[in-house]
């Protein structure tokens, strides 16, 4: 593999924050993430709703409303500087390069033109094929995603299409011109599970074959365990920990990711479920410290007043005074 | 059609049904155009089953398997267009129907949307007191009274009486949801994916509330949802709905350990294992749910069936009886499968 000889990574992000003006003054949805993307790897992020981690990469995309600030120490695709590019640059990026899908296909793609319009599009937009360039590459796309008589199916308007088959004309399109990043913003979460399950297998079958690196937004810690290699889970805006996705189930050094694996239904035992008391903080109640504490169990007077540090790669750098699961009496236990 | 009534083994003898659905059916009729004939588009074909006091029945299945049908029509927002059901002793299809205004308050539903189910311009105190003004004649102190009860019951505080919805999470809402479901007393509550909409987290608070709601009221649940897990978690007995009829019936331990119909195996095997190491052989099912206007022949599963034969494609298999469960497939009845743990 690549990725262990080259230093460079694909995508790196620092201290990347996203800030909205409101109504009742600024509002930070991601507040300082850090992310690298190695190449053909499978990043996971984590998170509930509110926890910004759809926001970061909308921000990393230029998606956001004008209300939105974007700012970060660092955004270099493949060693450029994102952020000191022109926008034509940008634009060249991204789309190409970068590519992304979204939750909910259905809403995603536009009702008034063909589906094979729509992915010829990004390939007028971005390779410099001809029509019939265009028509053969988009039969191989089709086919490529497993959507059966192509050719027919490229005449079809969206709404005759069901929501896997939508969400598959969503990976074509954003595989369209090979992508070296995928970004994939809950790409299964509106879908069946047989249905759930052929998208994910779609996924991961392109991202192997064509060594193509992906990050994966999901809410549903099955669906990480089954496909993420390294796993962000994020809580209101922050990063509160990052680890290897073999031992984040058996090892999470953060409470909060602790509390997320004990409260699904699969890994309980008892006839109650453990739960996280109260609700993701809002704009209005950021507490300070540790922005965790008032929902912690082990949270006292320090959790409450000092933001927490960053851990070592060891306790899954966990934003947390006190991280669970010391390697030490881990080994012990 | 299959008349016989199905009892559950594991259930008590004692224990009393509740629910009793033989045959139930419910067509919509589609229209195409001016002149064309309507298409009937069969939304549920032939449930049979049975619901028994105290218990939880999950219904389980993909979108358009007729699970939310089934929850309109034992609610009684729709009748069905064939077949008997009858609720609490009182059977509320053919010419012997009985006084359905009644058992209206026996059977409450919570919708799966709380952004959706609740009145924005109506206060919390309203919404939760509308079951009592309709069905009630009580004072409006009284039914201040009881209102106040139900939110206390949910877990929430007196204050948010005067509150409007727009001012609480999903989870909140959701209570609210479930206080209103609760305040005319009933004996059944019907769940159509009362978790669906919620985060984990929040999931865990509600399904814990409906835990206990159930041991203090005593309520039956027809809990239906498409999370396997989660059904894993609250039910006693699983029904898996394909294509608008009961595929496989078992009790909860029976169906996860030994899952019998090919596609409760392929549901519970597409279900993400939170478990990384567990990764890897998965049953694949190709293509998608046909259109319930124009079925397959035979059974409703042959054209995403690896076990399909030709008599799976000619001749429709009945629910029977196999232990504890009670399962449509003919690859089944035959041994065509091997029983694997």
């Amino acid at each position: 593999m690549t990725r262990f000889c080259k230093t460079m990574p694909l995508l790196s992000l620092r201290n990347l924050s996203v800030t909205f003006d409101t109504a009742s003054g600024p509002f930070k949805a991601v507040d300082g993430v850090d992310i690298t993307v190695e190449p053909g790897e499978v990043l996971g992020i984590v998170g509930e709703s509110g926890s910004g981690k759809s926001v970061a990469m909308l921000g990393l995309m230029g998606l956001l409303p004008p209300s939105a600030t974007v700012t970060a120490d660092e955004i270099a695709f493949e060693g450029r500087d994102m952020r000191k590019m022109s926008g034509r640059e940008r634009r060249k990026i991204i789309g190409n390069e970068i590519a992304m899908i979204f939750q909910e296909p259905m809403s995603s793609l536009n009702p008034c033109f063909t589906v094979g319009y729509q992915i010829k599009e990004a390939l007028k937009a971005h390779t410099d094929l001809d029509r019939k360039g265009r028509q053969t590459r988009a039969i191989e796309l089709m086919n490529a995603v497993g959507i059966p008589e192509p050719e027919r199916r490229l005449s079809a308007f969206p709404h005759q299409m069901s929501g896997g088959m939508s969400q598959r004309v969503m990976i074509a399109m954003a595989t369209a011109c090979r992508p070296k990043l995928l970004i994939a913003d809950e790409p299964t979460t509106a879908l069946d599970v047989t249905i759930q399950a052929q998208i994910l297998d779609l996924l991961l079958d392109l991202q192997k074959e064509r060594g193509m690196a992906m990050i994966l937004i999901t809410h549903d810690m099955g669906v990480i365990a089954e496909t993420a290699e390294r796993v962000v889970v994020q809580y209101a805006g922050q990063q509160v920990e990052r680890q290897p996705v073999s031992t984040l189930f058996d090892q999470p050094h953060h409470p909060y990711t602790s509390a997320l694996l004990a409260a699904i239904p699969e890994r309980s035992t008892g006839a109650r479920l453990p739960t996280i008391p109260g609700v993701v903080p809002g704009q209005g109640d950021r507490p300070d410290g540790c922005l965790f504490n008032p929902r912690c169990p082990r949270a006292d007077d320090k959790c409450r007043t000092v933001v927490p540090p960053r851990q070592p790669a060891s306790l899954g750098e966990a934003l947390c005074h006190y991280p669970l699961n010391h390697p030490a009496s881990a080994s012990a236990a | 059609m299959d008349a016989s009534t199905p009892t559950p083994a594991h259930v008590p003898t004692d224990a009393k049904a509740i629910v009793t659905a033989t045959g139930v059916s419910q067509v919509y009729e589609v229209r195409r155009g001016l002149f064309a004939k309507p298409l009937g588009l069969k939304a549920v074909k032939d449930a049979s089953f049975v619901v028994t006091e105290g218990e939880t029945l999950a219904i389980v299945g993909e979108s358009g398997c007729g699970k939310s049908t089934l929850a309109r029509m034992l609610t009684m927002i729709e009748t069905p267009s064939d077949g008997a059901l009858t609720i609490d002793g009182v059977t509320i299809t053919g010419e012997n129907a009985g006084d359905v205004g009644k058992l209206r308050s026996t059977v409450q539903i919570v919708f799966q949307n709380p952004y959706g189910a609740l009145n924005p311009r109506q206060k919390v105190g309203s919404i939760i007191e509308e079951p009592l003004k309709i069905n009630t004649r009580l004072s409006a102190s009284e039914r201040r009274k009881k209102a106040e009860a139900a939110l206390a019951e949910v877990g929430l505080r007196p204050e948010h009486y005067g509150r409007y919805p727009h001012m609480f999470s999903g989870g909140q809402r959701q209570r609210i949801a479930i206080a209103r479901a609760i305040i005319l007393e009933p004996k059944i509550l019907v769940l159509d994916e009362p978790v669906s909409a919620l985060d984990v987290s929040i999931q865990a608070q509600i399904l814990n509330l409906l835990a206990d709601l159930q041991e203090r009221l005593g309520l039956t649940y027809i809990f239906i949802s498409h999370d396997l897990s989660v059904v894993k978690h609250v039910a006693d007995r699983v029904m898996v709905m394909y294509l608008g009829r009961p595929v496989e019936i078992a009790p909860v331990d029976a169906l996860y350990a030994t899952p019998l119909h090919p596609y409760t195996r392929a549901l519970l095997s597409a279900t993400p294992a939170t478990d990384p190491a567990s990764k890897g052989q998965r049953i694949r099912l190709t293509g998608e749910l046909p259109s319930p206007i124009s079925p397959p022949p035979g059974c409703s599963f042959n054209p995403r069936c690896p076990y399909a034969n030709e008599r799976c494609r000619t001749e429709r298999p009945e629910l029977t009886q196999h232990g504890a469960t009670r399962v449509a497939c003919f690859a089944v009845e035959e041994g065509r499968i091997e029983m694997t743990a």
